[in-house]
């Protein structure tokens, strides 16, 4: 449904996106993972069409977002982080300025339901500069429905409500499932567990992990990974070497001589490793951990 | 242009349900009000020429402050992100705000069709002068009020785009001034370029297609570059 490849955003000389590629298959709901300021509203503000990409492409339903956004627009349904709301309309009037704008067939009573859908329906003439955080999310999320779009693009979709209303919205939203596909952030890691079919991880920018939530938190509870780049060696016998070691549960030949190995974790092997490989008599060039640890990125998620 | 009608429509309900509105046009109609008054008392005269010539000095700064709120508002707000992920062109989206301020400028003018009432009243006028008047009124205000549009597209802050607008607006009122200094040829190009040279033969009852023109014209390149302004936002 939703095709990414090689997206990079600049903002100047900063780098907000570097060479992110995913995909999303109907009826997933994929949850987008990361501290804040890691890429994720940039990535959805690609996606909607609000910002283009330095480089990279991005289909929606079979259409490009900068040639045919117009086509990829009028399949979403948008969520931003900040909830984009007339504090002067009324949540009919805004309802019903966002369904002209939108197309939709039968107007009113998609407003209904759209209403009741995220239980705001006794709200319906109340000025929205008077509404609650809460009342302001789900008005939020009303307008993302209302045209029963393929795709909704959820920006942070709970935040700022009680934890009753945060459980009504995860409800919601896998009830959404079946027939929409679902993109959402949060820097909240519980919140993916409970609500996503799939989760990426991303931080400063880069997909550091993807997976579904169960592989995902085993993963963040029992590895390190290290980069190894070797010159001259054989690539059979480093791989033997490296798997014959303790402590290093698994080892990823990336060609090259360069190698990606899995340690248990709170264990650095790499003097162990830069011994054995001296003593075969290949060159090291490179021994790094690899980016943050997924410990360090799940500390900074749940800690914030 | 559906979609820019569902805008303009927003846009109006916004005006009428905003103190600014209400104040600036009560505003501008006390003012013509004055004028009026004062222009009948001592010239006896039954025409509105000289109280419409007066009113275009105050519509210099009635545009800016009608206009200043319409995509500085947005972009300060975040609702810009809305109606760029919509499925709408930007350029509907510059029509529409265009197209609500002046109807709530039109409607002004409407109400300001009293005074030419109260004249036929107490005097016999000539109609014609009076309509063509309004024609310019309703043209100049057009171009000042899609001026003001792009200086709102430039900033998020409203009192920023309001100074913008008057500053802009009194450039380009003023430029004619340049063609005495240049002479001719070029005092030609700067006095047709002027917003401030345009208007005198409407309100003598003379709709020049030259002047009408001119007007449509700035309308048409101040839409488009705000139209510019708001894509190049994209880019940031």
């Amino acid at each position: 449904m939703i095709h990414v490849s090689n997206l990079t955003k600049h903002y100047g000389d900063f780098q907000a996106l570097k060479n992110v590629s995913f995909d999303v298959a109907k009826g997933e709901i994929l949850g987008f993972l990361g501290p804040n300021g890691a890429g994720k509203t940039t990535t959805m503000r690609i996606l909607t069409g609000y910002m283009p990409p330095t480089s990279g492409t991005v289909t929606v339903a079979g259409y490009d977002v900068t040639t045919d956004s117009l086509e990829v627009r009028k399949r979403l349904g948008y969520l931003p982080e900040t909830v984009p709301l007339y504090p002067e309309m009324t949540v009919w009037g805004y309802l019903d300025f966002m369904a002209r704008l939108r197309g939709v067939d039968k107007r009113e009573r998609r407003i209904d339901e759209a209403m009741e859908k995220v239980r705001i329906a006794d709200h319906a003439d109340v000025m929205i500069g008077k509404l609650s955080k809460g009342y302001r999310q789900r008005l939020g999320l009303a307008q993302a429905l209302l045209h029963d779009p393929e795709v909704l693009i959820l920006d942070e979709p709970t935040i700022g409500l009680d934890p009753r209303q945060i459980i009504e919205v995860r409800e919601l939203i896998r009830g959404l499932a079946q027939d929409h596909t679902v993109i959402l952030s949060t820097h909240i890691l519980p919140e993916v567990s409970q609500t996503c079919t799939r989760v990426l991880i991303i931080n400063e920018g880069e997909i550091v992990a993807e997976g579904t939530p169960e592989r995902l938190m085993a993963r963040l509870k029992g590895a390190e990974r290290i980069f190894i780049q070797l010159a001259g060696a054989d690539s059979d016998e480093a791989r033997r070497l490296f798997q014959s070691m303790d402590g290093i549960l698994a080892v990823d030949d990336k060609g090259n001589g360069a190698y990606e190995v899995e340690c248990a974790l709170g264990t650095d092997k790499r003097p162990e490793i830069a011994r054995a490989v001296v003593n075969r008599g290949w060159g090291l060039l490179e021994l790094r951990p690899v980016g943050m640890s997924l410990e360090e990125i799940f500390l900074k998620l749940t800690t914030e | 242009m559906k979609n820019t009608l569902t805008i303009a429509r927003r846009e109006i309900q916004a005006y009428f349900v905003s103190p600014i509105a209400y104040v600036v046009a009560a505003a501008f109609l006390a003012v013509m009000g004055y004028f009026f008054a004062m222009i009948l008392y001592y010239s006896r005269e039954a025409t509105m020429r000289y109280t419409l010539g007066n009113m275009t000095t105050v519509l210099l700064f009635v545009a800016p402050i009608l206009t200043m709120r319409l995509l500085a508002e947005e972009q300060r707000m975040g609702t810009i992100e809305l109606l760029l992920t919509a499925p709408v062109k930007d350029w509907e989206v510059v029509l529409g705000k265009f197209l609500g301020s002046l109807t709530l400028y039109a409607c002004m003018l409407g109400v300001s069709l009293y005074f030419p009432f109260v004249l036929t009243i107490v005097g016999n006028p000539d109609l014609g002068p009076i309509v063509s008047g309004y024609v310019g009124m309703l043209l100049l205000g057009g171009a000042l009020l899609s001026l003001g549009v792009l200086t709102s597209s430039l900033t998020q802050n409203q009192i920023v785009s309001a100074v913008l607008g008057v500053v802009l607006i009194v450039l380009m009122w003023l430029v004619s001034a340049l063609g005495d200094v240049t002479g001719a040829p070029l005092s030609g190009v700067f006095r047709y370029l002027a917003l401030s040279e345009h208007f005198y033969d409407f309100f003598k009852g003379v709709i020049d297609t030259r002047d009408v023109i001119y007007y449509l014209s700035v309308i048409a390149a101040a839409l488009f570059l705000a139209t510019r302004v708001l894509e190049t936002r994209r880019w940031r």
